[in-house]
């Protein structure tokens, strides 16, 4: 019967692609719109990830997210560095400077001062150049897309794309000069503002005068140390916030979850794009049913059981919901694809296909459950009226 | 010797929008084995519900009603499937193939609901169109069939399986009267032997030739039974 049901299905070509039209556009939707949000999403943290090395971050109580920056007092460094089970403990600038242009352009980009012994917390992948060149008079590394976009040349023909900032060039931090001597490769920031490393000393050269200029303090802890145990001990000894690399992620994931209106925003969207395709999916895979009423009648009355008729419709939605599926998930894979040189952001984690495998699941489901109702409901005696 | 189909004071009503209406009223018919019962009436009278009930796809409210010897409305649900799916071939007066399945495929769907394979369903299938005359078109689509042969495909679908019983409707009402007959020839020819019991639903007094009894129905009665052999 199962060769019958695929035929029945298939029969029709256009309620047929009609369905798989309807899932595949539930199944994008309920991918494509969640993927771009985990790609907003995971940007909240992307510099932590970047940073990667230390095990914790120590910072002032009052901070809430990476970019909500409340300075510290160099001397927390050292207070840091007393604390029995830390391996080492760097400082780090991070603040957001105006860097004036080659044109008189001004530009606001994130500036990241590492320790000048170490360069602990350098950029994750560097394009050209080396980080020990950090180590030169005036210098400074960017991150290729602010050098190819906000930090580029103007082009010479109007409309023109920028020419990429080089190393070799300059630009001016608050009225000191910065020589550009790498090129590196980082994950784009929520802000998506272009992103400068410099050495600790340098930063706070750039920066206006504060008396309290420290940021973070990145924590190494010692082998076998229990990170927990150790936080634990830096907040009781230090009165300051002590974050595992994971915590201050969840931290910063959670402020812009709480505070802003990116998840009411998707979640709407991907909730309108789910009710869209369950309803297109689920009122034609129902028509599909209804049409063919007489069809399960004719097989009803020639002796086909309930059972065997709820499988054939099992089998017509299974079918269905896994072509749409596959169809949806794929359209999103490639659109990641194609967008993965642009400033969109997206991710795609495995948990996402689970969630919209769940998602056309249930759409089949609901869809199948009314057509099976309506088929074991049905009277065999139909097959007699007209 | 019993009857194919015993009927004893059948009765049913239907329920419409609280409405009563008796479709049956009483029903009292004998039907032989290897006998052609033709049901005629006006529209309404009865004889779609009388049909129904002999063929096991709808129950009756009072009497009984024996098929072989077996009381139906007494199944269960399971056993009056199996019942169906083996002792019971249907010709509908739209056919109802499934439009999708080819000729060959079409008939081969009682075989299929008895458990046979589906090669060798096909198989069988291929032969019984052969005896209709549509050996050579298996594996048409139904839409790409005449009405006429749409027709003598739902015959070899109603044949297939080898039921003792075929209950047909209507099964000329949609042919012209050349056609028609030459359906109800190949019925007459093809289906009926001694064992073989049909009962025609028609509107259609061209064929009455064709019956040894026709019994008449009005208003959920039969009024007359004539034997036309």
């Amino acid at each position: 019967m199962n060769h019958i049901a695929l035929k029945m299905l298939m029969g029709d070509k256009g309620k047929y692609l009609g369905i798989v039209m309807g899932l595949t556009f539930a199944s994008l939707i309920m991918t494509q719109q969640p993927a771009i949000f985990l790609g907003i999403m995971s940007r909240t943290y992307s510099f932590i990830s970047d940073v990667g090395l230390p095990d914790i971050w120590v910072m002032d109580p009052k901070v809430q997210f990476v970019d909500d920056i409340k300075p510290l007092q160099d001397t927390e460094l050292y207070r840091v560095r007393g604390i029995s089970g830390v391996e080492w403990a760097m400082p780090m600038y991070k603040g957001l400077l105006k860097a004036r242009l080659f044109d008189g352009r001004f530009q606001t980009c994130n500036v990241v001062g590492l320790d000048d012994a170490t360069l602990i917390g350098g950029p994750p992948v560097m394009l050209e150049g080396k980080i020990d060149d950090l180590r030169r008079s005036d210098s400074v590394i960017v991150d290729i897309d602010g050098a190819r976009d906000k930090l580029g040349k103007p082009s010479p023909i109007p409309g023109g794309k920028p020419i990429p900032l080089k190393i070799g060039d300059s630009l001016e931090l608050n009225d000191r000069r910065a020589i550009v001597v790498g090129i590196a490769k980082v994950t784009r920031t929520f802000q998506s503002q272009p992103v400068i490393y410099t050495t600790y000393s340098r930063a706070k050269s750039y920066a206006p005068r504060e008396r309290k200029l420290l940021s973070f303090v990145l924590v190494k802890a010692k082998k076998g140390q229990d990170l927990a145990e150790l936080t634990r001990r830096i907040r009781e000894t230090t009165g300051l916030a002590a974050y595992t690399q994971e915590e201050f992620k969840t931290l910063s994931f959670e402020y812009f979850i709480h505070n802003t209106g990116i998840p009411i925003n998707f979640g709407t969207s991907v909730l309108l794009g789910f009710i869209v395709g369950a309803a297109i999916a689920g009122q034609t895979f129902y028509n599909f049913t209804l049409g063919n009423l007489m069809q399960f009648g004719v097989l009803k009355a020639m002796g086909t059981s309930n059972w065997t008729l709820l499988r054939m419709i099992l089998l017509q939605a299974v079918l269905v919901g896994s072509i749409g599926y596959g169809l949806g998930v794929g359209l999103t894979a490639l659109f990641g694809f194609a967008m993965r040189h642009t400033i969109l952001a997206f991710k795609f984690p495995w948990q996402l296909l689970l969630f919209s495998g769940a998602g056309v699941s249930l759409i089949c489901v609901f869809a199948a459950v009314i057509s099976i109702v309506k088929v074991i409901r049905l009277e065999p005696a139909i097959v007699f009226k007209g | 010797m019993n009857p194919a189909v015993r009927c004893q004071n059948v009765i049913k009503v239907y329920d419409t929008g609280g409405q009563k209406v008796t479709a049956l009223n009483g029903i009292n018919l004998d039907i032989a084995a290897g006998e052609l019962m033709m049901l005629v009436g006006p529209s309404g009278c009865g004889k779609t519900t009388l049909i129904s009930v002999i063929a096991g796809i709808l129950d009756q409210d009072e009497g009984s009603c024996e098929v072989f010897g077996e009381n139906l409305l007494n199944m269960r649900s399971r056993d009056k499937l199996n019942f169906r799916a083996h002792n019971i071939g249907f010709v509908f007066q739209a056919f109802n193939l499934l439009p999708s399945l080819n000729a060959a495929e079409n008939v081969s769907v009682p075989l299929i609901i008895n458990g046979m394979k589906r090669v060798e369903a096909e198989r069988k299938a291929i032969t019984v169109l052969e005896h209709v005359g549509l050996g050579e078109r298996w594996t048409s689509l139904p839409s790409q069939l005449s009405g006429g042969q749409q027709q003598r495909v739902a015959i070899a679908r109603a044949l297939v399986h080898s039921p003792r019983l075929i209950v047909c409707d209507e099964p000329t009402s949609a042919l012209d009267h050349e056609t028609g007959r030459n359906v109800m020839t190949l019925l007459k020819d093809v289906a009926m032997h001694k064992d073989r019991t049909l009962v025609i639903v028609t509107h259609d007094a061209r064929i009455f030739d064709f019956a040894d009894r026709i019994a008449e129905m009005d208003d959920g009665h039969i009024i007359k039974v004539k034997d036309s052999r």
